[in-house]
């Protein structure tokens, strides 16, 4: 008989309560779980993003573009490796409640530059050559499933109109974080009809997507882009991509620190539950634990058998709270994939699920630890009978 | 004269034996003009709080009570019995006076001394046999051993030698909810003899339990004292247990009457 077996059998003494207990663990976990997923994949494009890509947009806003002319002089600022140039084109697959982020771009170059979207060789080289071709990422294609060979067809919201692609190739993600419900098409292609259509928003292209050699530099060749194009009609604002995603996610920080309280507001609902439900089982077993004391066990060994219990309830709940967690995550993130191209629960959602537990049953043993060791034993044995 | 397993019985008193126990004289006398003191009560008073009032318990006490003797504290309700047993045996603090036993001061020691004093030197019986309910018969009788350094095997064979002398070898595996009162009471005396203590004590044994049962533990608690040497002190408010010891000394209002009754 160890005292380990002596806090598995406390813990299942009161069989309804320990299980509501734990119940409730395993909610808050869940709960606790999936916001911070939803926090980590609000964050998930500034994770994403390179500390060797710069993005430089028109200063005045995003919704203004920049002239095409813009890349040559770019590419001869010392630093720079490699320049690309997208545009954000907003077309709506069959209805415009089917959200696709996609965009414009120049094929080779972005490609280059963002080795994390993977394609077969052969896929790559067919989008390449065919101006009329897109990309699709695994999860939109697979949602929608498209197949390779498939026609596609967008319409247009900022650039009017209908838009048929044909889908090239297929693309996943180098790293779990990379975002693969994009669809991405010929900057040429869109150019070409805006130079029949509205000819005046031809050869324009909405961010430069810089390469550079050292990210140690990045602030002195951004200000060196900035520069280059001060006081024409189009001034830059040049920033690091990590910087520049980050400043979508500030536009929506209210709600980011909202879902962050109302996290933290779970771990602290269910402590108040399992430091109830301890407190009432140290109050009815004191008289126990003067039995035990009265025995020659010393109030560290009192302490085990009610920490012991706490966190034998608090790391059951967390336990079966991560296992829902993840088809929890993966439920959420089949419904919210629009919004939330990366959905997966990390392992510091993990870690802090467990170090919440822990610190939940820490703290919910506490008073009733303390006052258990501190009655005095004759006290204690009044209370029996 | 038989011993327990762990540290060996204690010496022959010359006033406990086979056929000893039958007649009663009220004498007026101290059992230490006869025998060997284990238990030296000095000066003892003890009194509680509640609020700012003080509520005295004990007051002055002084008495001596030999080695291998069976001795019954009896008193009206709020007379002090069960503090005057709690500071005998380590579990309550005097205000002021000592309280030897065994020749070791115990109103100078730490609590954590006090608990190591207790876990090899004291047996407690309690009137709710007070057994962990989640433990076997077994379980709660090896619960004392854990303190000690003795082996898985050979706390087996104390626990099983425990409850073989209060006759339950066969209930061993049963749960304190499935024995009876009685049966629970011999569990909590296993465990008290467990560690072969030199102390037993015992408050109110027999309260809780019906007429037989209550027999049969006084008769296993005459037994321990005559076979196996046991000094024990018993709390009780029930004339006939108290016959079945030694020495009667009554509390009365905190205040140790000066006459013991004896029984022969």
């Amino acid at each position: 008989m160890h005292i380990l077996k002596l806090i598995f059998r406390n813990a299942l003494r009161h069989k309804l309560r320990t299980s509501l207990t734990i119940l409730g663990i395993t909610i808050a976990i869940l709960a606790f779980g999936i916001l911070r997923t939803l926090v980590s994949a609000w964050y998930s494009g500034v994770e994403a993003s390179s500390s060797a890509r710069l993005i430089s947009r028109n200063s005045i806003s995003l919704v203004f573009s920049l002239p095409l002319s813009y890349k040559e002089k770019i590419r001869q600022i010392p630093g720079v490796k490699g320049v690309s140039y997208a545009i954000w084109f907003n077309g709506a697959y069959i209805s415009e409640k089917n959200f696709i982020p996609n965009f414009a771009v120049e094929p080779k170059t972005f490609l280059e530059l963002y080795p994390e979207y993977v394609l077969p060789e052969d896929q790559k080289t067919a989008f390449i050559r065919d101006r009329k071709s897109a990309i699709a990422g695994r999860k939109v294609a697979e949602r929608f499933q498209w197949k390779v060979g498939d026609i596609i067809t967008l319409k247009g919201t900022i650039f009017p109109g209908t838009w048929d692609f044909v889908l090239r190739g297929i693309y996943y993600g180098a790293e779990k974080s990379a975002d693969k419900t994009q669809l991405f098409f010929h900057w040429n292609y869109l150019n070409e009809r805006l130079k029949k259509t509205t000819p005046r928003r031809a050869d324009q292209t909405g961010v430069y997507i810089i390469a550079i050699d050292d990210p140690d530099q990045a602030a002195e060749i951004s200000e060196a882009v900035d520069r280059t194009f001060k006081n024409s009609l189009a001034e830059t604002l040049t920033e690091t991509e990590k910087a520049f995603q980050m400043s979508f996610v500030t536009m929506t920080e209210a709600i980011v620190t909202v879902i962050q309280l109302v996290s933290f507001m779970v771990i602290i609902i269910i402590m108040a539950v399992v430091a109830n439900t301890m407190a009432m089982t140290a109050r009815e077993r004191i008289g126990e634990y003067a039995i035990m004391k009265t025995l020659g066990f010393g109030g560290w060994h009192i302490a085990i058998l009610i920490f012991g219990e706490s966190l034998v309830i608090t790391m059951t709940g967390c336990v079966l709270g991560i296992t829902l967690t993840f088809p929890g995550a993966e439920y959420f993130g089949n419904t919210m994939g629009n919004f939330f191209p990366v959905f997966d629960v990390s392992a510091m959602t993990l870690l802090l699920d467990v170090a919440a537990s822990f610190f939940v049953g820490l703290i919910a043993a506490a008073f009733p630890t303390w006052h258990a060791v501190n009655i005095r034993i004759a006290e204690g044995l009044r209370k029996i009978g | 004269m038989t011993t327990l397993p762990i540290k060996g019985g204690n010496a022959p008193s010359p006033l406990v034996g086979e056929g000893l126990g039958e007649g009663c004289f009220c004498i007026n006398t101290l059992m230490t003009d006869l025998k060997q003191p284990i238990v030296e009560i000095r000066n003892l008073t003890k009194s509680y709080r509640r609020g700012i009032q003080v509520i005295p318990v004990l007051e002055n006490i002084n008495f001596d009570i030999p080695e291998g003797e069976f001795l019954a504290l009896m008193g009206p309700s709020g007379s002090g019995k069960s503090t005057l047993l709690n500071l005998i045996a380590g579990i309550d603090k005097t205000d002021t006076g000592t309280v030897m036993v065994g020749g070791l001061d115990i109103t100078s020691m730490t609590e954590t001394e006090l608990a190591r004093w207790r876990a090899t030197n004291v047996g407690f019986i309690f009137q709710f046999y007070n057994l962990i309910p989640v433990l076997t018969a077994f379980e709660n009788v090896e619960l004392p051993l854990l303190l000690t350094w003795l082996s898985r095997k050979e706390r087996r064979e104390h626990v099983e030698m425990a409850l073989q002398m209060v006759g339950l070898s066969d209930r061993m595996d049963h749960y304190p909810s499935q024995l009876s009162g009685g049966q629970q009471q011999r569990v909590a005396i296993a465990r008290a003899i467990v560690t072969d203590p030199t102390l037993l004590v015992a408050d109110e044994p027999t309260g809780d339990l019906d007429r037989i049962s209550a027999e049969e533990i006084l008769e296993l608690m005459a037994r321990l004292n005559r076979e196996f040497g046991k000094t024990i002190i018993m709390v009780t408010h029930d004339p006939h247990a108290a016959e079945r010891a030694h020495i009667i000394r009554k509390l009365e209002k905190g205040i140790l009457n000066a006459h013991s009754q004896t029984h022969l």
